[in-house]
């Protein structure tokens, strides 16, 4: 049996890694998408006939004795996988980045329920002592960083969700804080190791509160603008804490998934940190756009000159004129579920002859590729739709410039401005192209709390009012 | 101090000749009116411009046989004496006024006690860009210069090569790269000429050569720049440099547009006769500055003077020539300075505003003190419509998505990893540096996969990791003995919390990937909204 288990792990891995693979492409994402099933059903499978045959575990009592167990587990995965469905079916493509960050805080939670579980019912150790001790610094491992996934996440969630406010909570002595949290975890292993008059299980506990509240702490000092890192960090979080799982349990497949979530979590992170110019450890130590270093207003360059507003029937007019026009969806894009609404005007243009296309700011939105999916449910061809290297040198033929809702990532002081806070994080250079038209609730900064210059431009133009209404209006000006 | 005046416009016909604009178009009454404010527009004011009474009524102004009873008046051209008589005592007058050019003109304002807000005098700073009537007509200006060169030149401006022959590019030489010359520039460049320009402010280098046009200088160094964006009087030694310097050009160009002025005096001679004789015959010289006097000693403003086979020609109406678009941007100029005349149905004077208030050549017939003075800052051109800032030399906007600015990290932090496992290899036990090396692996193939995900794909991608993450269900179910003891619970329950990730994850994304697709593939049944 434990050759077939052994083989049935190796499979789903290899699954697993064409699955990711397979995502590369969006010809055969779907695909990848499907492998990645189909290893989690091998895997799910084979375990559990495993666990049925009481193969795992020699000293397990005979199937008729473990029914209760049995019909516990076949409940939990019939009920978890109609929640789960469910979520899938329900969430709305502008809630994917709150779905995702509650589901890393689930394989946080689980994380720490199987260190604890493990904790108190170890398998398979050898009376080793020092089999004894790795394990345990295993475990500790394992439900720290789970802690850290589950609350962080939980918090990321509520921020994303509006719940809790998207401004950075920065508590007097917050880097003290965090080093002591992380000082008490490291000493509390000596103890908990050497620990053998039974109170190991409290200390464990104790670590899991100390870990809790550093995830809390953590992400509730980050602000709104680095919500896309941190999301990608808690992603690789999760990773992580899944192979320390399978540290403890001795289970290469929960190692070897584990360190592919990981390190997707952390490439991601790495590549929402360059598109921001900042390291890791200023996002997660920073709280960005509150003035931890700099103060957020009045510090970069006082902004001169005024907005000069076009109205939806103008611009209308300027759109059907246009040869080349490109749109630059931001996370306001979102808010006001203004995606259908583009893909309307986008059609109505194409249809005129405009060449319209979209450029993606590996940061727009609140998710990694966020701005990709709102897009793709409304309709809007893939092909059309394009990343910030391959259109910037685009600009300066275009036409149009649509910016609806972004901010931050169309800011031409990240470039020549080296007092701005965002000094050095590459933009959209929409301002190269002959209009840039930004559509906007009002004049407020942007996320990271800090004054556009593009917006008193010569050749920038400003439409005032909400995202869906103003393509709205658009999209009759364009009929006319 | 703020006074208002009242709210009907009158919009009169111009009397002088040649003169085609007009001071409101129908597109401009509707904005006015929308405020509130009543325009009544005169008989036929619009008729050369392309707008008729009709489209006026349409837009909701009110046809009158005379325009110079309303209170406030706009125009284009500055009021004759005759024209000022009609007026009504303390009536309020936008348009160009020129009062050098007429001194009887102010004097006859003054008697009727009349506020003249002169156009021509509105600061050129950039908040006042929009309401800049001599920008807005000078881009046109220079446009419809090039159009004229082009009709009276013998050739082809672009080069041809055909069957029959083939002949160069015209070469033009534009003098003075303010916002008439940058859209000559640009105008010439676009009929294929090749274009050399000069200007005295270094400012204009970089303006002249965004458009594709070469900039010439003179050996000797002086900076030109004057208030206002206008180029200041150069000393005698540079003005003999840059006279050498045209008289070498003229060999060689086909096409001389000036366009130099200096505010408040005569235009400055850059062609004198010498240059003149110094051109080929059938070369055209368009004099832009002829209103002032001229930039060619020949010019004689408002017609055509050939001299030895050389066209000068001395159009003083040239943004009349395109009286629709030119009378389009100047009651466009008009309806932005309205805005600084406050809001709502009534027009009111103020006499703090730092655009309005140094316009005002008489308040109430009398002359204002000038407000504390501030430099008013060169205006930025017109024409080459943005300036992208130039970002640092740092190597930016190229590769993010790339593993390769970490390859050191990476390769550093594997040597670690190695280095870390033979430490650890002197005693952990062998089955957990078993498991090390498939991490290490595992991490290893992670890295070198995830980097080739399309950045399209990364919300896919998050959504997927989450249901694989899911995989610790195993870790779950390994952890469920037979009864309900503590350890069970803890694992069913991480069994459930998983399942719900596997199954969210996976079916979400599916769902995800289904809505991308081609512009050739048929649009999905998700399409639209939900």
């Amino acid at each position: 049996m434990s050759g077939v288990l052994v083989v049935a792990y190796l499979a789903a891995g290899v699954l697993f890694i064409r699955s990711l693979g397979g995502l590369s492409k969006q010809e055969t994402a779907s695909q990848g998408n499907e492998l990645g099933m189909v290893g989690m059903a091998i895997a799910v499978a084979v375990a559990m006939v495993t666990w049925i045959l009481g193969a795992n575990d020699p000293s397990a009592l005979e199937l008729n004795q473990r029914t209760t167990g049995l019909a516990m587990l076949a409940g939990a995965i019939g009920v978890g996988f109609f929640i789960g469905a469910v979520l899938a079916k329900r969430v709305e493509m502008t809630g994917m980045p709150e779905l995702v960050a509650i589901l890393h805080s689930f394989v946080g939670l689980a994380a720490v329920l199987v260190g604890f579980s493990s904790y108190l019912h170890p398998h398979g150790l050898s009376g080793d002592e020092i089999a004894k001790t790795v394990h345990e610094v295993e475990v500790w491992i394992g439900v720290a960083v789970g802690a850290i996934t589950l609350t962080g996440s939980i918090i990321a969630w509520g921020k994303l969700k509006g719940s809790i406010s998207g401004k950075p909570l920065l508590l007097p002595g917050r880097h003290a804080l965090n080093a002591v949290a992380g000082l008490a975890m490291l000493g509390g292993t000596v103890a908990f190791v050497q620990n053998t008059n039974g109170n190991g299980i409290w200390l464990l506990v104790g670590m899991t509160v100390i870990a809790a509240l550093l995830g809390v702490h953590l992400v509730m000092a980050i602000g709104g603008a680095d919500m896309p890192v941190v999301v990608s960090l808690l992603n690789s979080y999760s990773g992580w804490a899944a192979a320390a799982a399978g540290f403890m349990l001795s289970n290469d497949l929960l190692i070897v998934t584990g360190a592919l979530v990981g390190s997707s979590g952390t490439i991601l992170s790495i590549i929402m940190c360059r598109a921001m110019n900042r390291s890791i450890l200023s996002v997660v130590f920073g709280g960005f756009g509150t003035g931890d270093a700099k103060p957020a207003t009045g510090a970069a360059a006082a902004i001169t000159g005024e907005v000069k507003e076009i109205k939806a029937d103008e611009l209308g007019e300027t759109l059907s004129q246009a040869k080349s026009v490109v749109i630059v969806p931001g996370y306001g894009m979102a808010v006001s579920r203004a995606q259908g609404s583009v893909n309307e005007l986008t059609r109505t243009l194409r249809e005129k002859g405009v060449n319209v296309r979209f450029a993606i700011h590996p940061v727009a939105g609140r998710l990694p590729g966020h701005m990709n999916v709102l897009l793709a449910e409304a309709g809007v061809p893939y092909d059309i739709v394009l990343e910030m290297e391959h259109i910037n040198a685009d600009f300066p033929q275009t036409d149009v410039v649509l910016v609806i809702g972004a901010n931050d990532i169309v800011n031409p002081s990240a470039l020549s401005d080296p007092s701005s806070s965002i000094y050095g994080m590459p933009v959209l250079e929409c301002w190269k192209s002959k209009v840039t038209v930004v559509l906007k609730r009002g004049m407020a900064a942007g996320y990271a709390g800090i004054d556009n210059p593009l917006f008193t431009l010569d050749g920038t133009r400003m439409l005032f009012g909400d995202a869906k209404k103003s393509i709205d209006a658009l999209v009759t000006a364009v009929r006319k | 101090m703020v006074r208002a005046v009242a709210s009907i416009i009158g919009v009169p016909k111009e009397s002088l000749p040649g003169e085609r604009r007009v001071a409101a178009t129908p597109e401009s009454v509707k904005k006015l009116s929308s405020r509130g404010l009543s325009i009544h527009v005169e008989k036929g004011a619009g008729a050369e411009a392309g707008y008729a009474d009709s489209q006026y009524v349409e837009a909701g102004a009110t046809i009158v046989d005379s325009a110079w009873q309303c209170e406030t008046l706009f125009k284009v051209r500055a009021p004759t004496v005759d024209e000022v008589g009609k007026l009504e005592e303390g009536a309020f007058v936008v348009s160009l006024m020129q009062p050098e050019k007429n001194p009887l003109l102010v004097d006859s304002l003054k008697a009727k006690k009349v506020t003249a807000l002169a156009l021509e005098r509105i600061p050129r700073v950039t908040r006042a860009q929009k309401m800049d009537v001599l920008s807005s007509q000078a881009n046109l200006s220079g446009y419809r210069a090039v159009v004229e060169a082009a009709a009276h030149l013998q050739g082809f401006m672009g080069p041809q090569v055909t069957a029959a022959g083939s002949t160069p590019p015209a070469k033009v030489l534009i003098i003075g790269a303010g916002v008439a010359g940058l859209a000559a520039v640009g105008a010439a460049r676009a009929m294929g000429a090749e274009v050399r320009a000069f200007d005295t402010r270094a400012a204009a280098r970089e303006q002249v050569e965004s458009l594709g046009a070469k900039f010439l200088e003179v050996t000797i160094k002086e900076s030109g720049e004057g208030q206002g964006g206008y180029a200041k009087t150069m000393s005698p030694e540079f003005i003999a440099a840059e006279m050498a310097l045209f008289r070498a050009q003229a060999a060689q160009v086909d096409v001389i547009i000036t366009t130099a002025l200096v505010p408040g005096t005569k235009a400055p001679t850059l062609v004198p006769r010498d240059v003149v004789e110094a051109l080929k015959p059938g070369s055209v010289i368009v004099d832009m500055a002829a209103e002032q006097g001229g930039n060619c000693e020949l010019t004689k403003p408002g017609e055509v003077v050939v001299h030895q086979g050389v066209k000068i020609l001395g159009f003083t109406d040239l943004a009349s020539r395109m009286a629709a678009t030119s009378s389009r941007f100047f009651a466009m100029n008009l309806v932005h300075l309205s805005g600084e005349l406050g809001t709502g149905d009534t027009l009111t004077i103020p006499l703090e505003n730092d655009v309005v208030r140094p316009a005002l050549l008489l308040h109430k017939g009398e002359v204002l003190p000038p407000l504390p003075a501030k430099e008013p800052s060169p205006p930025q051109p017109a024409k080459p419509v943005v300036h992208a800032p130039r970002p640092d030399a740092k190597p930016q906007q190229e590769h993010i998505q790339s593993p390769n600015r970490s390859a050191w990290g990476s390769t550093l932090g594997g040597i670690f990893v190695i280095a870390l496992l033979f430490g650890l290899g002197r005693f952990a036990p062998a089955d957990f540096l078993q498991h090390s090396t498939v991490f290490v692996l595992a991490c290893f193939v992670g890295w070198q996969v995830i980097w080739s995900v399309s950045p399209a794909l990364h919300t896919p991608l998050m959504s997927v990791t989450n249901a694989i993450s899911g995989i610790i269900i195993v870790g779950g179910l390994l952890q469920v003995g037979g009864g309900v003891d503590l350890a069970s619970v803890l694992g069913v329950l991480a069994v459930f919390f998983a399942t719900i990730n596997i199954a969210g994850g996976f079916l979400v994304t599916e769902r995800m990937l289904k809505m991308f697709r081609r512009e050739d593939a048929a649009p999905s049944s998700s399409g639209g909204h939900r």
